[in-house]
């Protein structure tokens, strides 16, 4: 377990120099997804071990002999991630040890296929820390919708744009009652380090949704992957929050975003995926942002 | 101790002896037992294993990966359509030369329904890189269990075990166990490739095909390795606890002119057969069929052979009548027989030595040629 309050930071420099990520990944240019990973592991130390289903980190860790890694990381098959996880954190507890486990997912291997392992993972109370970093669709594939993907957007095998809205993952996860989970953002990489310091440090299954912006699968040039990310929270798109023992709390940068929130064509204009979205699709889009909003701003004040 | 136990209690008495780190389990008929009564020893404390109750078969064998890799002993059971619906990691446990051992409790795939004996389910399995022993006895469950665990662990070996037992036939039924007081039978678990933060390794990344070639090859050594541990593992087991097993249970084969092979508890009903079929002066052995894979030689030179197949490859024919004639070039009388748990006495199987045509396939009580 990471020791919060010895490790604890409140600037970017602060954070530890130690890399367990190193350079020359097999990412493409401008991925987010590797960014976040990065600081993950900053958080969580060496001690540590990453389960990785089939996603876009089995292939940015490199190809046999080589790694990119300075952690152990287990490669596993598609929906078996919070299972083997659940395994592998029982073993160390048999053993006495107290190595964080924590699965690196992707939203095709959380939301679809590895939903049932993940759902028994938590409601068996786990000792780990699943995080689900979502570009939307399936990446490594070469951008298929998932349950992920959000309404409007095109990806290889919704030409059209996608007719249906975005799974809820994070509402089902809630639905398990964990002791922790919260959402962040690759924009955000402060944030993102915090809540990861904080989830390693409670026992239980934890949870930590990252919005991971995806150049080629989005369809923007590489050098606004940051600027993506901070527009998906500008504009309420997504919201960036941590609920601890149950209990809500909207993080720093969506408190001003929430209460005045950016236009959404901000958002959506500079992505190739919502090119050509009709005004009835993103009326909806809008409609589904203001809910949001207004369904979290209520549970933080209390009124349900 | 001598006590009285069905299959699938004396599988989890063996469980209980080897004690596992972790135990991850999935319930289904008629495998049930074995992890119901595993969980009573874990909650009475008489087993200190932690004890994942698992959604599904596969994330039965994926927490046993991740547990195995962790650096602990590691079981499972299950039987059937659960054993289906692991495949994916019961290819990967192997892959990842990890010593899991599973029991799996022979039973019919659906549809329809049925949750009787059929050795479909494990041969379903046979190219995944696991281990495969077929017992005919409770104590045979038990003891083999046991053994299962030393071979996968052996470092020559490293590779998982299934100890396959019929459903009902065997799970259910009630004989005389002898347990055993193991000792260091079982050394402390140790896996060369275990987890150790302190080195940070890749597993199971990206491979180009010259590495998984030689990866592929890597398991077929240590499978053909594994012979002369299985051996080895016997010969201890027989000269510490008296009980002795090899690759086949032959039972008057010496001089017999005709060998009837089977696995599982038709095995041991061909036994019978052979008294039945001796005292006719018929000159018939038996030869029970306990390690599948890997395939033992098998020494039938001059024998007329029938081969009970409790089982079917759709368009091909019976498995192990077909793995038998690849092996020693031998025509056997090839019978499907006690496919969904069909009843098949001892006079059924003396009746297949009476009425053998070589070379020829009959499915007992459907295309009959008596």
């Amino acid at each position: 377990m990471t020791d919060i309050n010895a490790r604890s930071v409140t600037n970017l420099s602060a954070i530890p120099k130690e890399e367990y990520l190193y350079k020359c990944t097999s990412a493409c240019a401008g991925c987010s997804s590797s960014l976040c990973l990065r600081y993950v592991l900053k958080a969580a130390g060496s001690d540590s071990v990453l389960v990785v289903p089939a996603c876009c980190t089995s292939v940015i860790q490199g190809i046999y002999p080589g790694t990119a890694m300075n952690v152990p990381v287990y490669n596993v098959a598609f929906a078996a991630a919070a299972a083997c996880a659940s395994g592998m954190s029982e073993a160390f507890a048999a053993m006495g040890r107290e190595t964080n486990v924590i699965v690196y997912a992707g939203d095709g291997g959380t939301v679809d296929i590895g939903i049932q392992a993940l759902s028994g993972a938590f409601e068996r109370g786990t000792n780990f820390l699943y995080i689900c970093y979502d570009n939307e669709a399936y990446g490594n594939t070469g951008m298929q919708r998932s349950g992920s993907t959000p309404l409007g957007a095109r990806t290889t095998t919704t030409p059209g744009g996608k007719p249906t809205t975005k799974k809820d993952l994070d509402r089902i996860v809630e639905a398990h009652n964990p002791p922790y989970m919260a959402t962040a953002c690759s924009a955000y990489p402060l944030d993102l380090y915090k809540k990861v310091e904080k989830a390693l440090s409670i026992e239980g299954p934890k949870f930590i949704h990252i919005l991971a912006p995806c150049p080629p699968g989005w369809r923007y040039p590489t050098e606004k992957t940051v600027e993506m990310g901070k527009l998906a929270v500008k504009t309420g798109t997504w919201i960036l929050y941590e609920r601890e023992f149950g209990k809500l709390s909207i993080s720093g940068p969506s408190k001003a975003a929430m209460k005045r929130p950016a236009l959404l064509e901000d958002y959506i204009k500079g992505q190739g995926r919502f090119k050509n979205v009709s005004p009835e699709t993103l009326d909806l889009m809008r409609q589904q942002v203001q809910q949001n909003i207004q369904r979290l701003a209520r549970e933080e004040a209390g009124v349900c | 101790m001598l006590t009285i136990a069905t299959g699938n209690r004396a599988v989890a008495d063996a469980v209980k002896a080897a004690k596992p780190g972790v135990i991850a389990a999935y319930p289904i008929t008629p495998q049930t037992e074995i992890v119901e009564q595993i969980a009573e020893y874990v909650t009475a404390g008489d087993l200190s294993s932690r004890y994942i109750p698992v959604e599904s078969e596969h994330s039965a064998m994926a927490a046993c990966i991740g547990a195995s890799v962790g650096g602990v002993r590691t079981f499972t059971a299950t039987s059937s359509h659960g054993l289906l619906y692991m495949h994916e990691m019961v290819h990967w446990a192997a892959g990842a030369r990890l010593p899991i051992v599973m029991a799996n409790v022979n039973r019919a795939l659906g549809p329809g329904w049925n949750t009787w004996a059929e050795h479909t389910d494990a041969f379903s399995q046979r190219d995944t890189g696991w281990l495969q022993v077929f017992v005919g006895t409770v104590q045979e469950a038990y003891d083999a269990t046991l053994m299962a665990f030393k071979i996968a662990e052996d470092e020559r070996v490293l590779l998982p075990v299934m100890v396959n037992l019929d459903g009902f036939t065997l799970s259910h039924i009630t004989q005389s166990l002898d347990t055993v007081e193991i000792g260091d039978f079982l050394p402390p678990f140790h896996l060369p490739h275990a987890i150790d933060t302190a080195n940070p390794l890749g597993y199971g990344p990206m491979t180009g095909p010259a590495d998984h070639f030689r990866f592929r090859w890597d398991i077929e050594r240590s499978m053909r390795d594994s012979r002369g541990v299985i051996t080895e593992v016997e010969h201890e087991f027989a000269e510490r606890f008296g009980r002795s097993y090899g690759p086949t249970e032959d039972y008057r084969c010496e001089d017999a002119d005709v060998v009837v092979v089977a696995m599982g508890t038709l095995g041991k009903e061909a036994e019978v057969a052979i008294d039945r079929l001796r005292d006719e002066g018929i000159k018939a052995g038996s030869m029970r069929l306990r390690w599948f894979r890997p395939f033992p030689d098998l020494d039938l030179a001059g024998r007329e052979v029938v081969v009970i197949d409790r089982d079917y490859s759709f368009g091909f024919g019976g498995v192990v009548a077909h793995s038998i004639k690849s092996k020693t070039g031998i025509q056997p009388y090839s019978v499907i027989a006690g496919l969904g748990g069909q009843e098949v006495t001892y006079n059924d199987i003396a009746d297949f030595v009476r009425n053998r045509h070589p070379g020829e396939e009959m499915w007992f009580g459907v295309n009959d040629h008596v």
